[in-house]
């Protein structure tokens, strides 16, 4: 185990916490936001690599498939959200079901339509090579991951912290009656936050599947992860999840190939702890 | 309904379940028996749930705990195969307690989406180590069990298979049924109803909630010990994510807080889960429109229809009353 062993390893865990940001920055607004359980944010991320392999087979385009895959899957999140979960009010168990049942019916539609084998994305030649920095072989494809996250991340924190909409979304993670009280429209922004959440976790699946595969069960496999970042880092909080991906993905990187006996065990085991101690998480307003 | 009538049509159908199952094909007996775990796994979550107000997404966990010290015992130390198997059912109670009195004591304090996400992180953590701990789990492979024990009678037949499953879940639904009508079972209710006032009347709620969690855990736990035999193998699978949603969803489907409405649950989803889909691929369509129909249509669940209709036969009873003294007038 020398200084190669952990740069590597940092850096792979630094690049696949830029993933999990992509999928736990929506959850988080989300959650902030409507205090939703949403159980089928993973669906969301599993939509968008699905709908990306048919935009691509279809077009040829990477790089169309990316922003059309991500806007579908937000429709989808637009019309759920407006259909069925504004209508039945707050129950914290209820909405979780109701999520579970759509995300039962994703999983099978996916099923139908592109079968249950395990498929990859591939990305552009541009993005597939690697390059070499102090004499370690580092994949292109992992900076792109990086700078993605860095970008969306610094263009959601720049709405959120530097104007009005920003502001009102604040206030309604922060008092939603009184946001409500004050004259906001907080059923429109729970309408935005979750469509926009749909649209980062599908967009999370594009880039994430030629990375982790586009494949049945990823869904269910993936979502528990998010939630542990949304936990550790606060719900409702950007920065929180920013901190939280890292953690996460380092953690899970270290683990796996430190103790790989009980590597999940490290992963949400913290989560518990957190969520005992602070359950507004790290940084989570109370 | 009153008391005694329910009991009584709960019997007769348990009663009809003994008498009319062994003339079922081999594969309905299983599925049957499946359903019967499960019932056992629902109902300790409607004390949590129904009862208590706590609605737990890692209750998998203690089945999986029941099921994963069963397979060890059977499969490394070959403890468990014979007259020891009762002694196993009690460890895997014990087992499932524990666990339960462990997680307790950091998701007791939560409340509502929290803890929901502390239960499910709880139940995560379970999985982890089911999954990873090769050593000890066998990790993705899980164990396959040498046999089902034997103690006289064979246990390898389905039928006999059955009736030991049945006779623990008459006796689980019993005992259940005895712990919600006991007062310590309407204090239950009475925090799910209204947490702060029962703190002022002196109760103290946290005590409550935890002892509650922990006789969950312990039927839980009951549930693994019968569920590995059943299968005669476990694996991680059993302990995911989607296990304890599963047995949330059998709750709410057959109705919260009814007990026996979390056995109904389980046999509409084992039903549509394993027998609808041998016969048509678009199975799990059924099982996702079946869910978001009841939570949007039928909160109270399957056990809350016989009421409603009940109810909306007095109501046209009495409007059709009004309409004919209308016309006398």
């Amino acid at each position: 185990m020398n200084a190669q062993f952990w740069l590597i390893q940092s850096f792979n865990g630094i690049s696949y916490g830029a993933l999990l940001f992509l999928l736990a920055s929506g959850l988080t607004l989300i959650f902030g936001v409507m205090r939703i359980v949403n159980l089928s944010h993973g669906a969301y991320f599993l939509l968008g690599g699905y709908l990306a392999l048919s935009v691509i087979s279809a077009t040829g385009s990477w790089l169309l498939a990316l922003p059309v895959a991500a806007l579908l899957v937000a429709m989808v999140g637009l019309v759920m959200e407006r259909v069925f979960l504004r209508p039945l009010g707050f129950d914290p168990l209820r909405q979780v079901l109701l999520t579970v049942g759509f995300a039962f019916l994703f999983q099978q539609a996916a099923l139908d339509i592109w079968g249950g084998d395990n498929l990859d994305i591939t990305p552009p030649g541009y993005l597939r090579g690697s390059t070499i920095i102090g004499g370690l072989h580092l994949p292109l494809y992992r900076f792109f991951m990086i700078g993605m996250a860095l970008a969306l991340g610094s263009i959601l924190w720049l709405v959120m912290e530097k104007t009005r909409a920003g502001a009102m979304i604040r206030a309604a993670v922060d008092d939603s009656e009184m946001a409500r009280g004050v004259g906001i429209d907080t059923s429109r922004i729970s309408m935005i936050i979750f469509a926009l959440g749909a649209f980062l976790a599908a967009l999370g699946g594009v880039i994430g599947g030629a990375f982790l595969g586009v494949y049945p069960g990823l869904d269910f496999e993936i979502l528990p992860i998010a939630f542990a970042v949304v936990i550790i880092g606060g719900m409702g909080s950007l920065g929180g999840a920013a901190v939280g991906s890292l953690m996460v993905g380092l953690a899970d990187n270290f683990g796996k190939a430190l103790f790989p006996e009980v590597s999940y065990f490290t992963l949400y085991a913290p989560m518990v702890l957190i969520l005992a101690i602070k359950p507004s998480g790290l940084f989570g307003r109370e | 309904m009153d008391r005694r009538r329910k009991i009584l049509t709960v019997m007769a159908i348990v009663l009809a379940l003994a008498i009319f199952v062994p003339f079922a094909g081999s594969y309905l007996i299983l599925l049957i028996t499946q359903a019967l775990v499960l019932g056992i796994l629902a109902m300790s979550l409607d004390i949590l749930l129904g009862f208590t107000g706590l609605p737990s997404l890692g209750q998998a966990a203690y089945l999986g705990m029941g099921a994963y010290m069963t397979a060890i015992l059977a499969a490394r130390y070959d403890f468990g195969l014979g007259w020891s198997f009762w002694i196993v059912v009690l460890l895997g109670i014990l087992l499932g307690a524990a666990t339960a009195a462990l997680f307790g004591l950091f998701a007791i304090r939560a409340t509502g989406v929290s803890f929901l996400m502390i239960t499910l992180a709880l139940g995560m953590c379970v999985w982890g180590l089911a999954y990873r701990w090769n050593s000890v789990t066998g990790g993705d492979n899980g164990i396959n069990l040498p046999g089902r024990p034997e103690f006289g009678i064979q246990l390898t037949d389905g039928i006999t298979y059955f009736y030991l499953v049945l006779g623990f879940f008459a006796a689980s639904l019993a005992a259940l049924y005895i712990l919600v009508e006991s007062p310590f079972g309407q204090s239950l209710v009475g925090i799910r109803e209204r947490e702060p006032r029962m703190r002022i009347l002196g109760y103290n709620t946290w005590l409550h909630k935890y002892i509650a969690f922990i006789i969950a855990g312990g039927f839980g736990g009951l549930a693994g010990v019968l569920w590995a035999h059943l299968n005669g193998h476990v694996n991680p699978q059993d302990v995911v994510l989607a296990t304890s949603v599963d047995a949330l969803l059998m709750v709410v489907l057959g109705g919260a807080g009814t007990l026996v409405g979390g056995a109904i649950g389980a046999s509409v989803v084992v039903l549509l889960r394993d027998y609808l889909s041998t016969i048509v691929p678009w199975w799990q369509y059924v099982l996702g429109g079946v869910y978001v129909l009841t939570i949007l249509y039928l909160p109270g669940g399957l056990m809350s229809i016989p009421g409603r209709v009940r109810n909306w036969r007095a109501q046209s009873e009495t409007r059709g009353i009004e309409n004919q003294e209308s016309v006398s007038h």
